[in-house]
């Protein structure tokens, strides 16, 4: 679904990812880890179409050529990121908000608008699954929001959008195991033959209830090493320490 | 975001067509003949000659005020037109069918279909073209109610003792330059008067549109609230698209007596000039009203065209208890400047003001917000809030705010918040990443900053701000 090869990223001249690759096949749940600055989140905006990166390299997706496409084609095209840090943008009620993104995502696919009653039933659905207030609705789009509901809110865009593949950056950092198990549980409902995951973390926790297909340790802007699952045990008992002294040996 | 920037330059005015009416001009210039001549065409009484004459009098003793944060070249009063008026053909019309059908595709086209418009929206229309009224709306319906809604002139032939008691009661002659100005040769405007407990059925609205060229607009709006009454009002402005700057100099006093409430929605969209700053309307008002006991006044106003707006809705808050309120979106883009705001007089006891000021910027355009919160020695209890958000877009405009406090007594609570803000990249790359295209994130963004000004206007009304906002900031993003 998704290959990387040689992908290149600076930003204002200073390289941040050098010479990456990777293969995502359709249905798989990669998880990335490394330490900060390594590049993990540079990676997920880039994927998404953030546009102040020089980038080079070669991204497919789907065989499409994914970087000459613009973000809201990214969308379109199926790719959802779960931002790290989800943006407030006050005055817009969160329900117009999940409508319209839906709304946009589902015209590009030429599917018709999906009204704002069934719409409704839909989104309270599945906030009913992530344990959220249908209160969310009427506020503005996260603002005054706590971290916790941030990170639930950008669960419930995901559920709607139904993407092909979805990028979670670091979206279990900072939960309450409430929250954290609401968050697994909408990865796992959304999980299927037809749906990738990249998902960032620093945490092993997540992956114990997820099982990953793969996991990568990214560091200096390439993956240095990777594995299965065993390997997020590996590096939460020793730390990076090993496995990046191996890798630069 | 530097598209975002460029493409603001390149907004369209939709309502710049013109209209070929075979028009009657007073003279250029403004003398105590063409107060004469004005007066005349309207058959006036005396006593409203005098007030004018008195006016003008006064007028020539003024100096143009220079401390607005806005330039231009000097306006030269004595060439332009103070009166024009499409002439009439034949006797006058007697209902809305007979109306000069050039007029008619005039207002149609501004959507505003005075015939379907009265069978259809439930909304009386006063619509007035360049100076004078050529249909009000529901007029029959109103009189039933006890609700009298008509021109101005109407309003001197048919209630000359309600004009005399109330015009001037609020923005004195002497006021300011433009009131002044505006006093000696108001054209007509519309006139509202709702007796003492009667709730008026439905929304009143005025449609203000400058047709002829070289011509001034200098409307007049009384409204009146008796004990315990409330109206609804709103009024929508539009101009032809010219090359010359044109100068609207209106005045719009509203009474409420005690226990009544005056909500007053402003959509103004008024010509702004071309993207080098040619032409377009100098939109230079007075806009004031007066609190009884308990009463509230609230005004709201969606500013989005002129080339300069000067006006300060303002509040005398001079019974006990009473409420003012002031909402405010000013959008500036390209060379526009605006200089808006609001003064809130506390005078009575336990008043309260409240204030929320929008501002948006673009392009090379300036945009100040200005207010003044009064508390007298009179009014204990008395508290204000007042919230100022600037918006930038591009790096190419400025926002600036002067809010004057002046406090006589020790009770009394003000509080003042401002922001200054911009469009984040942040902001639009979220959006985006949910599927929206740039340009409707930046609409979404910028819709969503207004919104506590959009949720105060009738309903009808906030979707069509929304749409003109959209249409200002048009091609803003590319």
């Amino acid at each position: 679904m998704l290959r990387i090869e040689h992908l290149t990223v600076a930003v204002a001249g200073k390289a941040i990812i050098n010479g990456l690759d990777l293969d995502i096949g359709t249905g798989e749940v990669h998880v990335i880890m490394g330490p900060n600055g390594a590049g993990k989140s540079t990676l997920a905006n880039v994927l998404a179409g953030r546009d102040e990166y020089d980038v080079s390299g070669r991204v497919e997706f789907d065989g499409r050529d994914l970087l000459a496409l613009t973000p809201e084609e990214r969308a379109a095209a199926g790719i959802f990121l779960a931002f790290q840090h989800p943006i407030e943008i006050p005055g817009v009620g969160n329900m117009y908000f999940l409508r319209t993104a839906v709304n946009a995502v589902r015209a590009a696919r030429g599917l018709d608008e999906i009204s704002a009653r069934d719409f409704l039933g839909l989104a309270k659905e599945h906030m009913a699954r992530l344990e959220m207030d249908p209160a969310f609705l009427s506020r503005s789009v996260n603002d005054g929001f706590s971290g916790g509901e941030k990170k639930r809110n950008e669960i419930l865009q995901m559920s709607l959008l139904e993407p092909r593949l979805a990028i979670l950056d670091e979206t279990d950092s900072g939960l309450d195991i409430d929250a954290l198990r609401a968050v697994a549980d909408g990865i796992e409902r959304l999980r299927g033959p037809d749906r990738s995951f990249v998902i960032i973390t620093h945490h092993r926790r997540l992956l114990d209830d997820i099982r990953p297909d793969r996991v990568h340790v990214l560091s200096g802007g390439r993956m240095v090493r990777s594995g299965d699952h065993a390997l997020a045990i590996e590096l939460e008992a020793e730390g990076y320490g090993p496995t990046l002294a191996a890798a630069s040996a | 975001m530097s598209d975002v920037i460029d493409g603001l330059v390149d907004r369209e005015y939709a309502f710049g067509f013109h209209s070929d009416l075979d028009t009657e001009f007073a003279p250029k210039g403004l003398s105590e003949d063409v107060v004469r001549l004005i007066s005349a065409k309207k058959r006036e009484p005396d006593w409203l000659l005098e007030w004018r004459l008195d006016a003008l009098r006064h007028f020539l003793t003024l100096e143009e005020p220079t401390w607005p944060n806005v330039q231009h070249p000097p306006i030269d009063y004595q060439d332009m037109h103070y009166w024009a008026a499409p002439k009439p053909k034949g006797p006058a019309p007697k209902s809305l069918d007979e109306i000069d059908p050039e007029i008619r595709a005039t207002f149609d086209k501004l959507g505003i279909s005075l015939v379907e418009q009265e069978r259809l929206s439930g909304v009386a229309v006063d619509a007035i073209l360049d100076s004078v009224s050529v249909a009000t709306t529901f007029k029959a319906q109103l009189a039933a109610a006890g609700v009298i809604f008509c021109s101005f002139s109407e309003a001197v032939q048919e209630h000359p003792e309600l004009v005399r008691r109330y015009l001037g009661s609020v923005v004195g002659i002497r006021d300011n330059f433009f009131a002044t100005l505006n006093s000696a040769v108001f054209s007509d405007g519309s006139f509202c008067f709702v007796p003492a407990g009667v709730r008026c059925p439905m929304e009143l609205s005025t449609y203000f549109r400058m047709n002829a060229a070289q011509t001034g607009q200098f409307e007049r709006t009384l409204i009146v609230a008796e004990e315990g009454a409330s109206v609804s009002y709103l009024e929508g402005c539009t101009a032809p698209m010219r090359d010359e700057n044109q100068l609207h100099a209106a005045v719009v006093e509203l009474v409420a007596l005690d226990d009544a409430s005056i909500k007053y929605s402003t959509v103004q969209n008024w010509y702004p000039g071309d993207a080098e700053g040619n032409g377009g309307i100098y939109n230079f008002v007075t806009k004031r009203g007066r609190a009884g006991a308990r009463a509230r006044i609230s005004w709201t106003q969606v500013e989005t065209g002129s080339a300069i707006t000067w006006k300060y809705p303002s509040v005398i808050l001079q019974g006990d208890d009473s409420v003012g309120e002031f909402y405010s979106v000013a959008v500036t883009t390209n060379r526009q400047q605006a200089d808006t705001g609001t003064k809130m007089i506390h005078i009575g006891r336990n008043t309260s003001s409240t204030i929320v000021s929008k501002g948006i910027s673009a392009g090379h355009a300036q945009n100040t917000y200005r207010g003044l919160v009064k508390v007298l020695r009179t009014a204990t209890g008395a508290r204000n809030h007042t919230r100022c958000d600037s918006l930038l877009i591009g790096s190419g405009c400025g926002a600036h705010t002067f809010p004057y406090v002046e406090v006589k007594n020790d009770s009394a609570q003000v509080e003042h918040e401002a922001s200054t803000s911009k469009v984040s990249d942040d902001q639009l790359f979220y959006c985006r990443q949910r599927g929206l295209t740039e340009e409707d994130a930046t609409s979404m963004i910028i819709n969503g900053f207004c919104r506590e000004v959009f949720d105060e206007l009738p309903m009808e009304y906030a979707v069509e701000a929304q749409a003109l906002m959209r249409l200002s900031l048009e091609g803003a993003v590319g």
